[in-house]
């Protein structure tokens, strides 16, 4: 995972609530075999639609995604957050999200930052009167700054912690290598390896 | 205080202590592959350029997607076959060992691990699939992990993890002729409901269960998830020894004996302390069958379709009007009224010779009903190889059965071997959930034997039914019974 601490990118409005992660991506995109490559599987329905803000040129390419109330809730596809990721957003700013959707982003480098009503008013007015403005989001000092006015939002600090060190969860694990290594070296001798292929009677 | 077997397994594997509420790192000695839930991991591997830590604690199969009929063919369902391509790329990418469709040792990620001896007693096992729990039968510590998890094991051979709590399972008795494994754990879950063990570890004990041979222990362990516990175990012994020894890649020589020795040690300490406990008579059991569309609805064959205002809680008499219209049962009918267009054998649950066989003894000589599908799938290509050189792929051929090649079939219809809607299937698999086998598709869990008697009749039976038919048959034609 990158170590993140400011990001910096246009405001793009999703002036919608209760976006559940059905809506986020469609079950039909789950038989895909890859973790990357679901750009065009984000809000797939909506985007049909030529007036959805994604089409409009200034938001095509992502930025900051700023939400209303209850997004990411419903199934807990990871998937939402890899089409999200894939489609160039960095950060999803909102007032609640669903919990397994605000997990999963934390394992996958997406920040979501809890941000309050009147901020979340107050970006999307920014974005109306100067479509393709651009937000700083500060992760050091939890800040979200627009239209020269710095907004606070909320992230519990062990997943602030692991985005600013840029640490997965296998990136943590690996900072206990030595003691895996030290395990490894104690095991039974008796316990079995899959190689090389012990063939048996055909 | 004395530890339970769980406990010593989990013990045996900390290689660091978690503290302040953190999760221990939990060393993993087998991890299982198969196609629906790697590709991502490897992708992420890939991405963060990363390799496999033991290409040597990893074994990978294709079951979920492969068809069951023309198998030197190219799969014919484009998602299907490239989700198996991609597993054959990406073992090769990154050295993993890989048993294809064709294979002698390809079938069911659940059965491969056993019969090439890689699942032991006292080891920690992992796959991409919640039915993981099977390989609990040898009293290793197995458990189901999501996509996230498995990427997780490749590239560290470890997980964090919390420490499950414990339950002890007590089945006590003898078990009547025609009651199997496969009745047990079908009454377990029925009686403690199909939440009753989230967040423990099963321990599957008692006579009853001691008296089982390890191909029914995996029936038992393979459906605990159905009852919400992460993994069940039963404690290694004899029989576990017996069945594990000489298979390719368990210990020999001098290395067997130290490794029984350390499995002599693991079984629970008579004053070890459960979370919570639950008892079985063994001897009170008779064939089970599910009439709804979760696991833990289900009753004896010899009972009716309940009626669901007899049930007090209101979600579960609310979830059982819901199963009751989904299957298109009513209230009050004999369960042993109720005729099925398809019977499946197969599954992780009960695809192995033991399966087979007790459902060839049953069928040997006689048809099936007249318009009931038959498809009996084994487990792996081994376990086809084994049943035909004992002849029962003619037994069931001859009774008028399909005889098809080993994966996952019809558990959930991933490849061509679905139900149609409506139609209805006497199923030894795991999981009676709406659309499970194919969408519309009502199935009723069953055991092998129960499948075989279903199969004679046409209507759900058990094998006590057929003596019967066996004795009014030949009282009709004045011969002596
Ligand atoms: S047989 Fe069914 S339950 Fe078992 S692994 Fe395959 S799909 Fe899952």
């Amino acid at each position: 995972m990158e170590k993140i601490s400011t990001l910096t990118g246009p405001l793009v409005p999703l002036e919608r609530s209760n976006v559940d992660t059905d809506q986020i991506i469609p079950a039909v995109f789950l038989k895909r075999v890859t973790k990357t490559g679901y750009d065009d599987a984000l809000f797939h329905s909506w985007r049909q639609d030529p007036e959805f803000v994604l089409n409009q040129e200034p938001y095509k390419h992502g930025g900051v995604l700023v939400v209303g109330h209850d997004f990411g809730t419903g199934s807990s596809r990871e998937h939402a957050v890899w089409a999200l990721r894939d489609f160039g957003f960095t950060a999803v700013l909102g007032p609640r999200f669903g919990e397994i959707f605000r997990g999963n982003a934390g394992k996958q480098g997406l920040l979501v930052g809890q941000i309050s009503d009147e901020a979340k008013e107050a970006l999307w007015a920014v974005a109306r009167a100067n479509p393709g403005a651009e937000i700083t989001v500060d992760l050091e000092t939890r800040t979200a700054t627009a239209g020269g006015v710095a907004h606070d939002f909320q992230i519990d600090d062990y997943t602030r912690w692991r985005l600013l060190e840029g640490l997965d969860d296998i990136a943590l694990t690996l900072r206990d290598e030595d003691a895996i290594a030290a395990f490894e070296a104690k095991r039974p001798s008796w316990l079995p390896q899959t190689l090389p292929v012990e063939r048996g009677a055909q | 205080m004395g530890r339970t077997l769980a406990e010593k397994v989990w013990d045996d594997h900390v290689v660091v202590k978690g503290e302040d509420g953190a999760p221990d790192l939990i060393y993993i000695d087998l991890h299982l592959v198969h196609e629906v839930t790697s590709p991502q991991a490897f992708d992420g591997l890939r991405q963060a350029g990363r390799q496999l830590r033991r290409v040597d604690l990893t074994v990978a199969t294709e079951d979920h997607n492969t068809p069951t009929l023309d198998i030197d063919k190219p799969i014919q369902d484009p998602t299907s076959r490239k989700q198996i391509e991609t597993l054959r790329a990406n073992a090769a990418e990154f050295g993993v060992r890989l048993h294809s469709l064709g294979d002698a040792e390809q079938g069911i990620v659940h059965l491969v691990g056993p019969q090439l001896g890689l699942t032991l007693p006292g080891v920690t096992v992992v796959c991409g699939d919640s039915h993981t729990s099977t390989h609990g039968a040898f009293g290793a510590m197995a458990f189901g992990i999501g996509t996230s998890e498995v990427e997780h094991v490749m590239a560290t051979q470890t997980l964090p993890l919390k420490p499950f709590k414990t339950m002890a399972i007590t089945v006590e008795g003898e078990l009547r002729p025609g009651v199997t494994a496969k009745d047990i754990i079908l009454a377990v879950i029925a009686k403690i409901g199909t939440g009753g063990g989230a967040g423990y570890v099963f321990e599957y004990r008692g006579s009853a269960i001691r008296a089982l041979s390890i191909e029914g222990r995996m029936t038992i362990c393979n459906m605990s998830i159905e009852a919400g516990a992460r993994a069940g175990m039963v404690a290694p012994d004899e029989t576990t020894f017996a069945y594990v020894k000489d298979k390719p890649h368990a210990p020999k020589g001098a290395d067997w004996d130290a490794a029984v020795e350390h499995w002599k040690t693991l079984p629970t300490d008579d004053d070890a302390v459960f979370d919570a406990e639950v008892f079985i008579d063994a001897s009170e059991l008779e064939p089970f069958v599910t009439w709804g569309t979760n696991p833990g609805q289900g009753a004896s064959l010899s009972a009716s379709v309940p009626d669901p205002a007899s049930f007090a809680d209101p979600t579960e008499r609310a979830a059982a009007e819901r199963a009751l219209e989904y299957m298109d049962l009513e209230p009050g009918r004999p369960l042993k009224t109720i005729p099925v267009d398809t019977v499946f054998i197969g599954s992780c649950t009960n695809s192995r010779m033991e399966d087979l066989t007790a459902a060839a003894d049953i069928i040997r000589g006689k048809q099936k009903a007249e318009g009931v599908r038959v498809l009996v799938v084994p487990g792996s290509a081994r376990v086809r190889l084994e049943a035909e050189a004992a002849g029962l792929d003619k037994v069931f051929t001859d009774f008028g059965a399909e005889w098809r090649f080993a994966g996952c079939s019809m558990c959930l219809g991933m490849n061509p071997d679905q139900l149609a809607p409506g139609e209805r299937c006497a199923s030894t698999s795991n999981r009676n959930f709406e659309g499970r086998q194919g969408k519309g598709g009502r199935t009723h869990l069953v055991s092998p034997l129960v499948a075989a008697a279903t199969a004679i009749r046409g209507t759900l039976s058990s094998p006590w039914d057929l003596a019967q038919d066996a004795e009014v048959a030949a009282f009709a034609t004045g011969e002596d019974a």
